[in-house]
């Protein structure tokens, strides 16, 4: 059933780390924890004019933890607030089936429930930020 | 093939192998066990105490044979004493319940860093509802109890509660010493039996324990009941946790009166098929010759941590030794994540196992680490289930680090 989930895809965005690291000034940081596992990331965004200027996470997790924690740089990174705002629930709508390009290489998750954590964490660590600014205002 | 498969209906049909190391999370359940479980939901299923039918009779005398194979398991000196709980969670919060009002405040309840959360947190919620604290015994490097350390720890400690084995590092608890620790300083003495008992009978007697819990499902039984042992003149001295049926003695609108233990720790009807089966578990493992068992999983456990020592990049945490231990192991994959081997090992290898922190964060923390990966035996595992996980680590690693 698992048997693409370490598939050669996976691993190379894992391994791929964008993002991966910590900003010297963040506008924001979160930090979250996967309680099955221990797992932890924290996400630092740079954010200006409503856009994600820069975006560092330190993620400590399993590879699909690591695989996801680099698409978020990917999506995130130099787009708008706005549009990081929607990638929570687009993750969650992709793990339970909805088709969606962006994180086609995690479609062997889906039948991996007890991993759907693993991939969403980092856009909660996302979510968490973007809303802890939001309450800034 | 080891012929005591025979007795696991796990075993029974198999499209692949069942390399089975999660034993410590929860065994495979016994033949007379699932056995017993039918035939009382088939046959004899009825209330028990209340009914005055044939069958009803019949799921009593079950019900009542169940406890007395508890206490033979325990070898405890009278079925009063023994308390069907849903597992060692309920039965170590049963346990705080009746000690808690000993406690006055600035007492302390000495636990260990080797503790499951079920062995902590109901002590946390005592000393928090008495004004009392906890504090723990340190734990060595080789993943024991480091009781050298006892002696500057016993100020004002009234209970003692430790894992008569660890689910992490195998380590068997020396109780003599904490018996004679508890002599010394007149606290009571709390043994979390979780594990332990997958391991053969007992002697609560001989241990000199004061309260001890286990959960059927790890010792061959099925899920949602277990035992809570506990001295009579500690269970009488406390009122009971829940209310309801079956625990009381005379009831009117403005009060009650409590039946005597183990009934007042037994609220409502109690999962009647779910004891009966335990008794049989207890009684199959009471029938084994554990020397023999014993042994056989001490040799797959010397195996098991020769293969991990000299796999690169693997650390064991804990003893690596195969003497007062169960057949639990806990090591890590250098750059591998726990979760990633386990999930691997599975799908490539047909070798269950468990990744995470095993409930217990602070024992985590000690070792400096998050989460390790835990192979753990049972009677039932053999030298290809050893092969199988030692394989497959080598090709995870091969793999992915
Ligand atoms: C040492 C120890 N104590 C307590 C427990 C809790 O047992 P249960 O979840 O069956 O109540 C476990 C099980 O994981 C355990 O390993």
């Amino acid at each position: 059933m698992n048997d693409a989930l370490y598939d050669q895809a996976i691993i190379a965005e894992a391994r791929s780390k964008t993002g991966a690291g910590r900003l010297d000034a963040p506008t924001v940081t979160a930090e979250c924890d996967n309680p099955l596992c221990g797992d932890r990331i924290t996400v630092d965004l740079a954010v200006q004019d409503g856009a994600i200027s820069d975006l560092a996470h330190k993620t400590r997790g399993c590879l699909l933890t690591q695989a996801s924690a680099s698409l978020l740089a990917r999506y995130a990174k130099g787009g708008d607030v706005a549009a990081a705002r929607e990638l929570r629930a687009a993750i969650d709508a992709f793990v339970k089936g909805q088709d969606d390009e962006r994180f086609a290489i995690l479609t062997p998750v889906r039948n991996a429930k007890s991993r759907w954590d693993c991939v969403t964490l980092p856009f909660q660590a996302l979510a968490d930020a973007l809303a802890d600014l939001e309450k800034r205002g | 093939m080891n012929p005591i498969r025979q007795d696991f209906p796990a075993f029974d049909r198999l499209d692949r192998p069942l390399h089975f190391l999660d034993n410590a999370a929860t065994s495979q359940i016994c033949r007379p066990a699932l056995e017993a479980l039918v035939r009382f939901e088939t046959d004899d299923r009825s209330n028990v105490k209340r009914g005055v039918y044939a069958r009803a009779e019949r799921a009593s005398v079950a019900f009542d044979d169940a406890r007395k194979a508890a206490m033979e398991f325990l070898n405890a000196p009278s079925p009063e004493e023994i308390v069907f709980t849903s597992g060692a969670t309920l039965g170590l919060n049963t346990a705080a319940h009746i000690l808690q009002d000993r406690l006055k405040p600035g007492d302390v309840i000495l636990v260990s860093l080797l503790e499951h959360h079920s062995n902590l947190v109901p002590w946390q919620l005592a000393a928090e509802r008495r004004g009392a604290s906890l504090r723990a015994i340190p734990v060595t490097d080789g993943g024991r109890l480091d009781l050298e350390r006892l002696d500057e720890l016993a100020d004002r400690v009234k209970i003692v509660a430790v894992t008569h084995a660890s689910n992490v590092t195998g380590a068997i608890t020396d109780v003599a010493r904490l018996r004679a620790f508890c002599d010394a300083t007149g606290a009571l003495l709390v043994l979390d039996g979780a594990q332990r008992a997958a391991h053969g009978p007992l002697d609560v007697q001989a241990l000199g324990c004061d309260l001890y819990a286990f959960s059927g499902h790890k010792c061959f039984g099925p899920t949602g009941i277990g035992v809570l042992w506990g001295r009579y003149d500690l269970l009488d001295s406390a009122p009971p946790f829940l209310g309801g049926g079956e625990m009381i003695r005379r009831v009117s609108i403005e009060r009650s009166t409590f039946a005597p233990p183990p009934h007042r720790y037994e609220a409502g009807t109690p999962p009647i098929g779910g004891a009966i089966a335990l008794g049989a578990a207890l009684a199959w493992s009471m029938a084994q010759d554990w020397d023999r068992l014993g042994a056989q999983e001490r040799e797959l456990a010397g195996r098991m941590l020769d293969g991990l020592a000299s796999l690169p990049g693997c650390r064991i945490y804990g003893d690596t030794g195969t003497q007062q231990r169960i057949g639990v192991v806990s090591f890590e994959l250098e750059d591998v994540h726990a979760h990633d081997v386990c999930q691997l090992l599975d799908s490539d290898h047909g070798v269950m196992l468990r990744g995470g922190h095993h409930c217990a964060q602070p024992l985590m923390e000690r070792f400096d680490t998050v989460a390790t990966v835990r192979a753990s035996l049972a009677p039932y595992n053999d030298g290809a289930d050893v092969d199988a996980l030692l394989n497959g680590l080598e090709a995870v690693r091969r793999k992915l680090a």
